[in-house]
């Protein structure tokens, strides 16, 4: 069907072979930026080692800077630079138009596609080998063998899954299943119908004048003693704290974790994505590469999750933001 | 899927009518089951005493013993029982949860409520006969996604997460085989079930987890010369002035700065979800039951819910023209709504 289809399996395999072999994959962007934003971002991708590119407006239907076929051209420009591209599908399909787009995104034949959403697992079962996203709450083995039977290649370890319960997930994994771990980034906690940014403003969402065009990462949200506590993207709520599993590399390399997830940000995405690529090529060491992240991160790290602690913890010191 | 259960939901021989519209209510406790039952309730639903459901509080829900109690009180009156097991089963312990669909399916009770794939293959594999139904964690708002579970396995009815307007409402019922049932009444999640992490993030358990929503051993109260706060794991989530009244800190209804708009609901405002005024709408669109929410309120809520939402099926169902929600019902109903007031949310287009 697509090259990503044929080299599925093999790939697959041989990562599992050669423990080494940790991919790196960019998600998909969960801000809404001006179109010629967009198209420079992954034009700067391109150009970095990262391994896989998640695609699509995965947040509000609203969000019409970039129609799929504008997706599917910076698809193609990606493949081209030897990238594996992968469409990601709407969390929260409400209407019909939500469904008339996830069938597009779904019969689109040429590119391997993330559901993100059961809707789009119907819509991909039988058809194509499918990524099963984070929000499809895959939380135990024999859910994922059960998934796996439908055609999911790939999971993504749900946000809240930490390291005891992913060991346990990779003992009982079927063959041919990749894993992915999100990595890097704001995390997206939760969704909803309703659009907190157009609420700021007192907006309905249905006249909400793109205010998300004005928050290239979101809007913080703060509690009355000003600490940074959630960010608001639109219909999506993300944590203030950057989830940074930089250091925990070799932990999931031991346990056959296939792939790592960095969530774009505004800003240094493409630098975030060579400091990992350092770490996991050996060329710099984990203390020294959180060094020099520290002043790339909008905010602090945590990584409570993976250590099965509330997720805005950080369990190991890690150097501030500058 | 139950035969049983089936037949019971047919109509009369010759009568060709589309079946009434179920009243769905809560009980964490068994007399909040018999409230329930007394004061009209068709279905009663309820969860074991662990993770395996949404409500997982101390003091709360059902042992061996008081389900089957309430089995027998329930089906002595002709009414029906609903166990939720809808969270999701953790890697360390899936059997805990298949050992709950063995316990429902052998108590006798008339569906299952679930939201996990793998526990609903466990459950189609195993107990056939028993009927299933989507929980409002399975996350499903598209008919795409509710088919889904339907084509794989047999679920009878879905819950739709409280996310969708009237519109969007319909457009699902024209797409699926599948009944649909709609929450009616109680606290408001403003995020799509089974897609909200912001209780772990916070304290560790989550809905999804750990069946608990911003769980009480995480909160403190404390009186400071800024007045009363609330605290979730620390995190400030509200701060309350002299006289004013203090709810539970859930997490997405307290009070936050953002850019220059200072201590404002940013997220949703301590309110309850109530949609009497829509029920001529619901019910001529095929909607087939109305779920109350509160299964860890007091069976004096309950009592007083049930009551209010029969009368109003019952009057909506033999006179849908002349049909409006009374005053007596709404004030009955604001009395023990979060925050003493109500909303009807997404089924209402602005409130997004």
């Amino acid at each position: 069907m697509n090259e990503t289809l044929r080299d599925g399996p093999q790939r697959c395999c041989a990562s599992q072979l050669d423990p080494q072999h940790l991919k790196l994959a960019l998600g998909p962007l969960l801000y809404y930026w001006q179109r010629d934003a967009v198209f420079s971002f992954y034009e700067t991708i391109a150009a970095t080692p990262v391994d896989i590119v998640y695609l699509g407006e995965t947040v509000c239907s609203r969000r019409h800077e970039l129609r799929l076929a504008d997706w599917l051209g910076i698809a193609g420009r990606l493949r081209e630079a030897g990238k594996e591209v992968v469409l990601s599908t709407q969390v929260l399909i409400e209407s019909g138009a939500d469904v008339t787009v996830l069938h597009k995104i779904a019969a689109n034949g040429e590119f391997m596609v993330e559901a993100n959403d059961m809707g789009a697992a119907h819509c991909l079962t039988g058809k194509a080998p499918f990524v099963a996203g984070p929000h499809l709450n895959i939380y135990n083995v024999p859910t994922l063998e059960w998934m796996a039977g439908l055609g999911v290649k790939r999971w993504v370890m749900p946000l809240e899954m930490g390291r005891n319960d992913l060991a346990l997930m990779q003992q009982g994994r079927p063959q041919g299943v990749e894993t992915e771990v999100f990595a890097y980034g704001r995390m997206p906690l939760a969704f909803s119908a309703r659009c907190f940014t157009a609420r700021h403003r007192n907006l309905p969402k249905d006249d909400c004048q793109f205010s998300c065009l004005d928050h290239a990462d979101g809007l913080m949200m703060r509690t009355r003693e000003s600490e940074g506590f959630l960010v608001l993207n639109g219909t999506q709520t993300q944590s203030a704290r950057v989830y940074n599993l930089l250091p925990e590399l070799d932990a999931m390399r031991d346990m056959g974790v296939d792939v790592v997830r960095i969530s774009p940000q505004s800003q240094h995405s493409a630098e975030i994505v060579n400091l990992f690529h350092g770490v996991l090529t050996q060329k710099t060491s984990v203390e020294d590469t959180m060094q020099a992240m520290a002043g790339l991160m909008p905010d602090q790290a945590c990584n409570g999750y993976w250590y099965g602690k509330p997720g805005l913890e950080q369990l190991v010191t890690q150097p501030e933001p500058a | 899927m139950n035969p049983l259960t089936e037949s019971s939901l047919a109509p009369p021989l010759g009568v060709a009518v589309t079946p009434s519209m179920e009243l769905v209510c809560p009980a964490g406790s068994l007399p909040a089951l018999k409230a329930a039952v007394d004061h009209g309730a068709d279905c009663v639903y309820l969860g074991f005493r662990d993770a395996t459901n949404a409500r997982n509080f101390a003091g709360l829900n059902f042992d061996e013993a008081a389900i089957n109690t309430g089995i027998r009180y329930a089906h002595d009156r002709g009414r029906k029982v609903l166990v939720a097991l809808n969270t999701y089963p953790q890697a360390a312990s899936p059997q805990v949860w298949r050992n709950a669909i063995d316990r429902a399916a052998q108590s006798g009770v008339d569906a299952v409520i679930l939201a996990d794939p793998g526990l609903m293959h466990y459950a189609v594999t195993h107990y056939p006969n028993l009927r299933l139904h989507l929980s409002v964690q399975g996350s499903a708002t598209n008919y795409e996604a509710i088919n889904f579970y339907h084509q794989h396995f047999g679920v009878a009815r879905a819950v739709l997460p409280r996310v969708l307007s009237l519109t969007q409402v319909e457009q699902v019922l024209e797409k699926t085989p599948v009944e649909i049932e709609v929450f009616g009444f109680g606290s408001l999640c403003v995020m799509v079930e089974g897609r909200c992490a912001l209780s772990s993030y916070v304290t560790g358990e989550a809905p999804n987890t750990n069946g608990v929503c911003s769980p009480p051993k995480a909160v403190r109260w404390q009186e400071t010369p800024q007045g009363r706060e609330s605290r979730l794991n620390g995190v400030l989530i509200d701060r309350y002035a002299a006289g004013e009244n203090a709810g539970y800190p859930t997490l997405c209804k307290g009070r936050f700065d953002v850019g220059d708009e200072k201590n404002y609901y940013a997220i949703e405002e301590p309110t309850s979800l109530n949609t009497l005024s829509l029920l001529p709408q619901l019910m001529a669109m095929g909607v087939r039951a109305i779920k109350i929410e509160g299964r860890q309120r007091s069976p004096a809520y309950v009592a007083q819910v049930t009551k209010v939402w029969r009368e109003a099926i019952d009057n909506c169902r033999d006179n849908p023209h002349r049909y409006s929600a009374k005053p007596v019902w709404m004030s009955d109903l604001d009395k023990v709504a979060e925050g003493q007031q109500h909303t009807l949310g997404a089924y209402h287009r602005p409130w997004k």
